[in-house]
């Protein structure tokens, strides 16, 4: 039976999204090849094998834009034979890239493919590319399109997620994600960005908050209120008539960080490890896309999950480890209320919210998270999910080998 | 007293006066300290209302200590970026400071001293010839490190910097006000200082303290990248660059990379950008070629290195010039210019005149360029005297002669005229070709008998060849030396050869690119890769422009004279092919037959048909890479010029550096067609030259003085 298999997942680190972050002076290109270089690297092999080279963004403008994954492929200096496709598809984009990839793969129709994401938040700002979603006023009246603040807000709302339970959820991310980095669970993954010189620019996830307590937390103020008061609250709430308000919930301190960040995954099939001498790590076992409400922007997931198992037949007592990007408390929350899991099964590392959130990276990162984890904890089968913009969901299995 | 004197007046004015340790204010260790000191003050200074920068030195500040970043290795980047980071912090920290800062620039701030006064809230300048700013470090192969690069770019906008930052280009006075580059001038050094505690004390220290780029909502001058404009500016400012650099120098590129993240990035980040790409460049060797040739072996050619010790300094009041053609006439421009009086002597008055009108006629360029004026031509050209005459030339302290290349008549001119000169005057000549011991015999003082070897056009190529026949003394080398300093030109020093130092080199080329085409290459990829390896122009055309016709006749002479003989020139196929050009099918050259290499017409110029139908063979062409065609044409060059140093032609490794890139066109890149050979690793250089030669023939082969010189554990220095 054909595979596709995970032969290597890496990543850059994920450094604050603005002037002062490390990884702010280096370009997006930049941050994609030295994930290129790194897989070449840590594998010799002859780059030309390679068949595509397809990487998420959802910022594809100014040096970011004009298919991005062709781009990177040439600054890497990988052989001018390799094409390479950028992808949207919001926050599920490089996920999306790793599900196309595989099934890429087991379509015969290709050997290896890269498949990851980039996202400089600090040089190319959210949201600069515009986009009918947000800009076009006829489409945001009729379909109550609002920023994913308001709706993640809402989504609390509904859920009944007080704000103490989103702070509660957020710092046990940070404590996560720090003990996790305390002690070496990113080593493997995450690849040291160095200048031209060889001197190093960023070697850590830098947008960890350490000294983050239940009382910081509190002590925030709501980002997204302002926003809502706009008319935004009245506007989606006309859609939703059982509600007397939007309990804005949502603070930087609970939401995913705006960071800097690129991710690639090597995906092959059994032929391309034989013929490169690569020792698959995982496999793909499976992956889904769905949409939702728009407005509600977080029920994605759930289904896509759902889906996603159907397609592998597979039960949700069969995933060892579950890992939903953490783009809001609340999307996280949910999740587990939908697929009735606890805590401790999910988000082990922590998330978004103590990592950051490249957006058009974070799918594949989510990859090499669970790989190292799985293969840490000697456990078999991951669920990778994340939500994105318009109401969708994506979800992928993995399985290590 | 510190190197940096510390003074605060009655207004709480801080002045600081520079006055470094060494000749100049630089950085360097003693810098670093000082300036560390300097700010932690200023910052803890209470009743500040402001700060100057002054000097108490003929410059303003010098820059960058260039012996280090040569001396800086590879291994030495965390160093390097560390310490470049320091001197960047120092600046930022004084930008920084809640009052005003002033630069009081008193004299030349170019490079470091810029970027000082860049970190300046105001730039104050004396206008005055002296006192010239810029940022020149790209003509070392290096890039402004000390913020040069962003603040410009933050200050007058990515295009209006692109001149300084990629040019190096220097203005003054009222120029550098227009310009942008300082704020006001000052017309005299007294009102310099006073003007700056003026400018301190009228100002508001709420908004004149803060730099534009710290402002809140600055908009630099054109916009950032995401600017609708900038987006067309940056898609074309990289070809127009490569266009000019051929992928051959580093620093320019790395300054339009470092210029556009300057729009795109935070300022700190793009500091620190531009701190990165400095030290990447610092460790190239095409830094090292050009800080190593273009700044300490130039200053040391120019401040007389080859110039006989123990001669008291002379000076030329009058001038004696014989032959008033292309060369002759550019002589007497350029001396002229100097103040010199000159007597242009030709055979007829009306080729004297015509000799003069050259003058005339670039002086008349310069006027309507607002260069020079009415009065300085008037002047300048009363300095000229046309003749027909011999006695004119009674009393001149230096004769050259610039006639055909006919030895008879050289040395009959010699006969004729020498009695003309002062006593114990000089006689040179203006030979590319002859040998000097030869010509010298002709004269009654074969030691006061020297050659002159100017480049064409004379006006503006900076160096003149002097050659020392057998007998030539000291004192004539010196009379010389001193007249090419005195017409500001640039003067290496060598010994007599056929063909000497320059033209042998430069011939080397052009024969090895003859010997390529008549081997069956295509003509196109010849022509094409000599400039590649950053020649003005490819070989090809190059001989077209000096005519195979005059160098194949130079060749036949030189070869029934028996100065050359048949085994000195291996590229047989190559000097047949020249010669059936010339004798059988009309290809002299663009100026001396039907054309040469190329056929030219209104059109443009495209290979001539009947040579790639003659010589071009399909299996040679595509059996040899690029590469060797590139290396095959430049390292004849450097071949040439090793065997020039081994024996003996050259004197000394700077004039053989300096003499190949100010006389023949070498690459700057390469330092020069010997210091080329110390970057490229002399051990690799002997082997590709051993990989050529057993390609294409022996004469590739490395001369002994490469291997004696690994063995020797040195460099060619």
């Amino acid at each position: 039976m054909a595979e596709a298999y995970i032969y290597e997942a890496v990543r850059t680190p994920r450094t604050p999204g603005k002037q002062t972050g490390a990884l702010h002076e280096v370009k997006p290109i930049e941050l994609g090849a030295t994930l290129l270089r790194e897989i070449q690297d840590r594998h010799d092999f002859d780059t030309s094998y390679v068949d595509d080279v397809m990487m998420g963004c959802t910022g594809p403008v100014g040096e970011q834009g004009g298919d991005v994954a062709k781009t990177i492929a040439l600054h890497a200096g990988w052989d001018e034979s390799i094409p390479g496709v950028q992808m949207d598809r919001y926050c599920a984009s490089s996920l999306d890239a790793v599900n196309s990839a595989a099934q890429n793969i087991l379509s015969g129709w290709n050997n290896l493919i890269v498949a990851g994401g980039v996202e400089s938040m600090s040089r190319v700002p959210m949201g600069i590319g515009g986009g009918a979603i947000m800009g076009d006023p006829q489409f945001a009246m009729a379909h109550n399109s609002v920023p994913q603040g308001i709706s993640a807000d809402l989504v609390a709302t509904l859920a009944g997620h007080s704000r103490d339970d989103v702070d509660e959820y957020a710092l046990e991310s940070q404590r996560r994600a720090a003990h996790a980095q305390d002690n070496g669970y990113f080593d493997k993954s995450v690849v040291p960005v160095k200048d031209e010189n060889g001197l190093l620019i960023a070697d850590k996830d830098a947008y960890i908050k350490r000294d983050t307590s239940a009382q910081r937390l509190a002590s925030l103020n709501p980002a997204f209120a302002q926003m809502g008061a706009l008319g935004m609250d009245e506007h989606v709430l006309q859609k939703f008539p059982q509600l007397q308000e939007i309990n804005h919930v949502h603070t930087p301190g609970n939401s995913s960080g705006i960071v800097d960040g690129a991710s690639a995954v090597l995906i092959g099939n059994e032929k391309a490890g034989a013929d490169l001498g690569l020792t698959p790590r995982g496999r793909i076992v499976a992956g889904a896309v769905v949409a939702s409400d728009p407005t509600l922007m977080f029920h994605g997931p759930a289904p896509a999950s759902r889906k996603c198992l159907e397609i592998a037949g597979l039960q949700a007592s069969d995933i060892n480890l579950w890992e939903l990007n953490e783009a809001f408390a609340t999307a996280v929350l949910k999740y587990m209320e939908d697929m009735n899991l606890e805590h401790e099964q999910i988000n082990v590392n922590g998330g978004a919210i103590a990592l950051g959130h490249p957006l058009g990276a974070t799918g594949a990162v989510l990859v090499s998270t669970m790989l190292d984890e799985l293969e840490r904890r000697n456990e078999k089968r991951a669920m990778l999910s994340l939500c994105a913009a318009g109401g969708m969901g994506i979800a992928t299995i993995i399985e290590r080998i | 007293m510190s190197v940096f004197d510390y003074k605060k007046d009655e207004d709480g004015i801080v002045t600081i006066t520079m006055d470094m340790t060494g000749p100049v204010n630089a950085v360097n260790d003693e810098y670093n300290k000082v300036m560390a000191e300097t700010v932690d003050r200023l910052e803890a200074e209470d009743g500040l209302r402001g700060v100057i920068f002054a000097s108490a030195k003929k410059t303003f500040f010098a820059g960058g200590d260039l012996n280090v970043l040569l001396a800086a290795e590879a291994g030495s980047e965390a160093q390097l970026f560390d310490d470049v980071q320091l001197g960047k912090q120092f600046l930022r920290r004084l930008e920084k400071l809640p009052v005003p800062v002033v630069a009081a620039i008193n004299g030349a701030a170019l490079g470091g001293g810029y970027e000082l006064s860049l970190a300046c809230n105001r730039r104050i300048i004396w206008d005055n010839k002296g006192v010239e700013i810029g940022l020149p470090e790209v003509g070392l192969g290096l890039l402004p490190g000390a913020g040069g690069v962003v603040r410009l770019t933050n200050l007058l906008g990515l295009e209006k910097a692109m001149p300084f930052l990629l040019e190096g280009k220097k203005v003054r006075g009222a120029k550098a006000v227009e310009a942008g580059l300082v704020n006001e001038a000052v017309a005299t050094l007294e009102e310099l200082l006073p003007r700056a505690r003026a400018w301190i004390l009228e100002s508001d220290p709420e908004t004149a303290s803060v730099q534009p780029w710290d402002q809140k909502g600055y908009k630099i001058p054109g916009g950032n990248i995401w600017a609708p404009k900038m987006g067309q500016t940056v898609i074309v400012a990289p070809h127009m660059l490569k266009a000019k650099t051929r992928g051959l120098m580093p620093a320019p590129e790395r300054i339009l990379e470092t210029a556009v993240e300057a729009i795109t990035i935070g300022f700190d980040a793009a500091l620190t950008v531009e701190s990165r790409r400095f030290v990447s460049l610092v460790t190239s060797p095409q830094a090292k070629n050009m800080i190593n040739t273009l700044f300490f072996q130039l200053n040391q050619v120019n401040g007389g290195a080859s110039r006989p010790k123990g001669v008291e300094p002379t000076k030329v009041s009058k001038l004696g010039i014989i032959g008033a053609g292309m060369m002759g006439q550019g002589i007497a421009y350029v001396a002229a210019m100097q103040g010199i009086e000159v007597v242009l002597k030709d055979v007829s008055m009306d080729g004297a005149e015509k000799g003069k009108a050259y003058s005339e006629k670039l002086l008349d360029k310069a006027i309507s360029r607002g260069r020079s004026t009415e009065e300085k031509k008037a002047a300048l050209l009363g300095l000229i005297k046309p003749t027909d005459n011999n006695d004119d030339l009674k009393g001149c302290d230096l004769i050259i002669e610039a006639v055909f290349e006919d030895m008879g008549l050289k040395d009959k001119i010699v006969k004729s005229t020498e009695d003309q000169l002062a006593e114990n005057g000089v006689w040179a000549s203006n030979t590319s070709t002859l040998p000097i011991t030869r010509l010298a015999s002709a004269a009654s003082k074969p030691e006061n008998f020297i050659g002159m070897h100017f480049f064409s056009p004379v006006d503006k190529m900076p160096l003149v060849e002097i050659i020392c026949g057998e007998q030539t003394n000291d004192e004539t080398l010196a009379k010389a030396f001193d007249l090419v300093r005195q017409i500001k030109k640039t003067p290496i020093v060598v010994n007599d050869s056929l063909g000497f130092y320059t033209s042998r080199t430069f011939g080397a080329q052009l024969s090895e690119a003859a010997q390529m085409v008549a081997e069956g290459v295509n003509p196109m990829r010849v022509d094409n890769l000599g400039k590649a390896n950053g020649m003005p122009v490819g070989p090809l055309t190059m001989n077209d422009e000096v005519s195979q016709r005059l160098y194949v006749e130079i060749h036949d002479s030189q070869l029934k004279s028996g100065l050359l003989k048949p085994e000195d020139e291996p590229r047989t196929v190559g000097w047949d092919m020249l010669g059936d050009m010339v004798h059988k099918y009309n290809r002299g050259g663009r100026h001396h037959g039907d054309g040469g290499y190329y056929t030219y017409t209104k059109e443009g110029k495209r290979i001539w048909p009947k040579l790639i139908e003659l010589y071009q063979n399909q299996d040679i062409d595509a059996a040899i890479p690029d590469q060797d065609i590139k290396d095959r044409l430049l390292f004849s060059c450097v071949l040439e010029a090793l065997k020039c140093m081994q024996e003996g032609v050259l004197r000394t490794v700077a004039d053989g550096n300096i003499g190949s890139i100010f006389g023949i066109g070498a690459p700057p890149w390469t330092g020069g067609y010997i210091q080329f050979v110390n970057t490229y690793g002399l051990q690799k250089f002997v082997d590709r030259c051993d990989e050529l030669a057993s390609r294409y023939g022996d004469h590739l082969k490395a001369p002994s003085i490469v291997k004696e010189k690994i063995e020797a554990g040195e460099v060619f220095a």
